[in-house]
């Protein structure tokens, strides 16, 4: 099948095949290795990407589903060499060990803030479920989302 | 002259290794794609243990994409190559071939049978459900008790037992203690308890991966591995390839904890494969297949008998232990229980002391080391049995744990395993914990709630712990009949415009080595932190090391690398009293300047770096490179400590158990980079926690494991963890010039008895005296039902 798909703001027309998965469409075919899986039953959200600006796990969305839409990953979130906010908050706050689930849980976080501009800790703990991750025990993660909420308020960029 | 610069060690520097990992631009070995790569993909066994009486490929050859469909035959005819085990504990150690992939008989459900080589991922997977396998049922082996009897199936009859190895220490024996047996005949109090450590998995988060490239002059293989040194090595022997073909680099790995520490039979089909058919292969596993195959970890049942005085005062602890390898022997597997076997006394002074394990072969998924290794299970043994004996007797938990620990003017101490503790203060680590935590507030309100018959009870658990860390003299592991020494290495380059870059043998898979080692080479050569590199994990750049793991990688590694700069500075020495015609003597070398004393006059390493590789005005016999390597072994362990105080609201009525909060103080000596540290404790409490309250890995009956996916196997979320208080004391080594003594391990191995002594508390007056691991809601709430006091 036919598809055309916008990927961090570039457009791509591809063959695929019906079953590929949205994560391998990304990576074997775009190159866009940032986005990373790793389970096959969508419990860890290491391979979350935006969808038409919705979180979802790439591993349970099929390529041709991606169709006219627009999937912004990992790698397409800086802007003009600058750091999105929350993935200078994840460095600030020491926020990643090896850095595996990092891709799918700053895409959630994004979203997270998205719908809740100003979490509290339980907020960010409930909305990041989805997420595993194995080294940081998830304290500097959480921390990192609520410092880029504060400095993504309007009125937060000096704090 | 003293430095007027702020130091790098002890700044909480952001990481280096960040940039990459947050923006995508990563190097995980499943990323890497080479021109006419090929995919493998392994059937792998769905029974545990079964004969194979046929396996037809024949259909699965003419799938679409597919190369070809390899079974044990066909890569190894001759049968005789076997995953290495590089500890074999003691002489007469049965040692059963694993191969790399099973010719005859299944061991355990997911052993791998057959290997497809397709040209994508998906042909090959699609080409597995055409491999027709018949097998027959052999009778399975899982409980470690049972196999031990006489009329137990064999999981290899050839063998003649399921017995793996048998290991001792007596410290009445060895000399450096007294005799339990006696201690138990002349004790006031005798406390005999078992206790479960549950098998647990690993799981990092990056799923293995390995690709291997026989294109050019040496074979290249990448590998999501903790030790591509060792890995290396271990190829050329068991293939019987020439070590100098090879070349293994681990690009960014997603995590290890232990479970990459690991020689893999698919990593030595993917070499196998790649050499015959002349073209780079990939294989990268699916979470379930790993779940399966990875090593797992713990799953030890412990007897216990710890003998005391009415005052509480110990005077023996003995330890009998049941360890289950699974069905193969892992890289050091068998070794696991003896890490911890120095461990049981911890930080207590424990006149006599006998420790025995009992290794058993079970049709199971092997196990090895996982985060703490041997040294979890035994601090969880004796700080539990705290517990119990401050019950026995009527005290506070914590009061009991002073009246037997070492105090900090006991220092150096040996201990009744031989083992000399060089530094530590337990009492300062205890108080500031307990002050944190507001312990006598919380034992108030327990009374309170206790008095109130709250259905939501309080439970206050208390674990101190050490642990032998940098791993490890390299003549102690010879003693311990250890396969490879523990010595690191590390080199400077010193570049010509005064940058600098650094190898070391260590392996980070997330542990910020790139931003600790650069923040040490700043300071030793007094540079700024931003000028150092840091290369590893590629035997190419770094060509000697053992690797990382058990908490070694700055207590040894770190230490080599001041070994290294040292001989830096040394001849920057000489070649800056030449440019200054000056003696050697007479220069002051601070904050990377070499200053003749009483003066002015001075000059920059980076000067000299430059001086140097111009070459054009050196002392005579000197050559014009200032590049300096060093090999470090340590004399001895280090032996970080600390205190950890969990409270635990246990609601009677349902079991559920909710961490209300949870302070630890650790001492990891001289701290190079306080965020690394933080974060290192956190994810090994959130690890320590889990195995007290979430994870388990289950077999059923026929030897299934139904715990085999993220969605069976409780892998704590954010939701399900609290916030941690973390602090410290520093209690600096004196065994290494920099006082330090490893991180990595620590909250993993303390936090576990904290909460499950918290959960006991928060039950004890209805009469519970342990839940076994997990505490689930469950088990919790039919301990309380069983010992009959439900509110």
């Amino acid at each position: 099948m036919r598809i055309t798909v916008t990927v961090d703001g570039t457009s791509y027309t591809d063959d695929v095949e019906p079953r590929l998965l949205l994560v391998h469409y990304l990576r074997e075919r775009l190159g866009k290795v940032g986005t990373v899986i790793g389970c096959d039953t969508s419990n860890c959200g290491a391979c979350t990407v935006h969808l038409d600006g919705q979180s979802v796990k790439s591993c349970s969305v099929l390529a041709v589903q991606a169709d006219g839409r627009e999937v912004t990953t990992i790698e397409g979130i800086a802007r003009d060499g600058k750091l999105h906010p929350v993935q200078q908050a994840f460095h600030e706050n020491h926020a990643l060990q090896c850095g595996f689930c990092t891709p799918g849980m700053i895409m959630q976080s994004i979203d997270l803030l998205a719908d809740n501009p100003d979490p509290d800790e339980a907020q960010v703990r409930h909305g990041l479920e989805g997420n595993l991750c194995r080294c940081t025990g998830y304290q500097n993660i959480v921390r990192a989302v609520r410092d880029a909420a504060a400095k993504m308020q309007p009125s937060g960029g000096a704090s | 002259m003293t430095s007027t610069i702020e130091h790098e060690i002890g700044k909480a520097r952001r990481r280096k290794e960040d940039s990459h990992l947050i923006t995508g631009r990563t190097r995980w070995t499943d990323n890497i794609i080479l021109p006419g790569m090929l995919h493998l993909a392994i059937l792998r066994s769905p029974m545990a243990h079964a004969r194979i009486t046929n396996i037809d490929t024949s259909a699965a050859k003419t799938m679409p994409g597919v190369l070809a469909v390899y079974t044990a035959t066909d890569l190894d005819p001759d049968g005789t190559v076997g995953m290495p085990c590089a500890w074999p504990i003691t002489p007469d150690m049965k040692s059963p071939r694993r191969p790399m992939l099973a010719a005859d008989t299944v061991n355990f459900a997911g052993e791998g049978v057959a290997v497809v080589v397709a040209r994508s991922a998906y042909e090959a997977d699609d080409a597995l459900g055409a491999i027709d396998v018949d097998y027959e049922d052999l009778p399975v082996v899982l409980d470690m008790e049972a196999a031990l009897a006489q009329d137990s199936p064999l999981v290899h009859p050839d063998l003649g037992t399921n017995r793996n190895a048998a290991w001792t220490f007596d410290s009445g024996a060895a000399g450096t203690g007294a005799d339990v047996e006696q201690a138990i005949a002349d004790a006031e109090i005798v406390l005999k308890r078992r206790y479960r450590q549950q098998r647990l998995v690993p799981a990092f988060m990056e799923p293995r991966s390995a690709v291997v490239d026989p294109t050019g002059p040496q074979i290249t293989v990448w590998a999501s591995t903790q030790i591509p040194h060792i890995l290396k090595t271990m190829a050329a022997l068991t293939l019987g390839l020439p070590e100098h073909k090879l070349r293994v680099i681990a690009p960014d790995v997603g995590g290890g904890f232990g479970g990459k520490i690991a020689v893999l039979p698919e990593e030595l089909l993917a070499l196998s494969i790649a050499q015959r058919l002349g073209k780079p292969v990939k294989w990268t596993e699916s979470r379930s297949d790993c779940m399966l195959t990875a090593h797992h970890g713990r799953d030890q049942i412990q007897d216990l008998t710890l003998t005391a005085r009415r005052d509480g005062t110990i005077t023996g602890l003995k330890v009998e232990l049941l360890a289950d390898m699974g069905a193969y022997l892992g890289l050091v597997g068998p070794g696991v229980p003896i890490l911890g076997a120095f461990m049981f006394n911890a930080i207590y002074k424990i006149p006599a002391y006998h420790f025995t394990c009992t290794n058993v072969f079970t049709n199971k998924t092997l196990t090895d080391a996982y985060r703490g290794a041997g040294r979890p299970e035994a601090t969880f043994a004796i700080e539990r049995l705290m517990d119990e004996l401050a019950a026995e007797i009527g005290v506070d938990p914590i009061e009991i744990r002073e009246r037997n620990w070492i105090k900090h003017e006991e220092f150096p101490f040996t201990t009744v395993c031989g083992l000399t503790y060089d530094s530590g203060n337990y009492e300062a680590a205890t108080e500031k914990a307990t002050q944190l935590f507001d312990y006598a507030g919380l034992r108030a309100e327990q009374r309170r709630r206790r008095e109130a018959n709250d259905p939501v009870q309080l439970g206050i658990g208390v674990s101190t712990f050490t642990e032998m860390c940098g791993l490890a003299p390299s003549r102690v592991l010879g003693s311990l009949d250890y396969g490879a020494g523990g010595w690191e290495y590390a080199s400077i380059r010193m570049l010509a415009t005064g940058k600098v870059e650094v190898v070391t043998g260590s392996s980070a898979h997330g542990q910020g080595h790139e931003t600790a080692w650069s923040q040490i080479v700043a300071d030793q050569l007094g540079i700024p932190f931003e000028d150092v590199e840091v290369l590893h994990g590629d035997t190419q750049s770094s060509h000697k090391g053992l690797d990382t793991y058990g908490s070694r990688s700055l207590t040894v590694g770190g230490i080599a690398l001041v070994k290294a700069a040292e001989k830096v500075v040394a001849k920057a020495r000489t070649v800056a009293a030449h440019l200054m015609e000056c003696s050697e003597d007479d220069l002051d070398f601070v904050d990377g300047k070499f200053t003749v004393r009483g003066t002015e006059s001075s000059t920059s390493m980076q000067d000299v770096a430059f001086a140097v590789f111009m070459a054009h005005n050196l002392p005579d016999g000197i050559e014009p490179s200032l590049d300096s390597d060093a090999t470090f072994d340590p004399e001895n362990f280090s032996f970080p400590h600390g205190t950890h105080l969990c409270a635990t609201e246990v609601d009677t009525e349902t079991g559920k158990v909710t961490i209300r909060s949870y302070v630890c103080v650790d001492d990891v000596g001289k701290v190079v980079n306080p965020l690394i540290v933080d974060g290192q404790v956190h994810g090994g409490l959130a690890q320590g926690i889990a195995q007290a309250l979430y994870e388990e890995a289950v077999f059923d009956e026929s030897g299934t494991l139904s715990t085999g996916t993220f969605a069976d196997y409780l892998l704590p979320s954010a939701a399900d963890l609290p916030t941690f208080t973390t602090d410290r004391t520093e209690t600096a080594s004196t065994t290494n010039p920099l006082g330090v003594k490893g991180v990595g391990e620590a909250g993993t191995i303390a936090s576990t008895p904290a909460v499950v002594n918290a959960v006991v508390d928060a039950v004890r007056h209805l009469g519970v005296t342990d839940v076994e691991m997990p505490c689930s809601p469950q088990r919790v709430w039919r301990a309380i039902n069983t010992a009959g006091g439900a509110r």
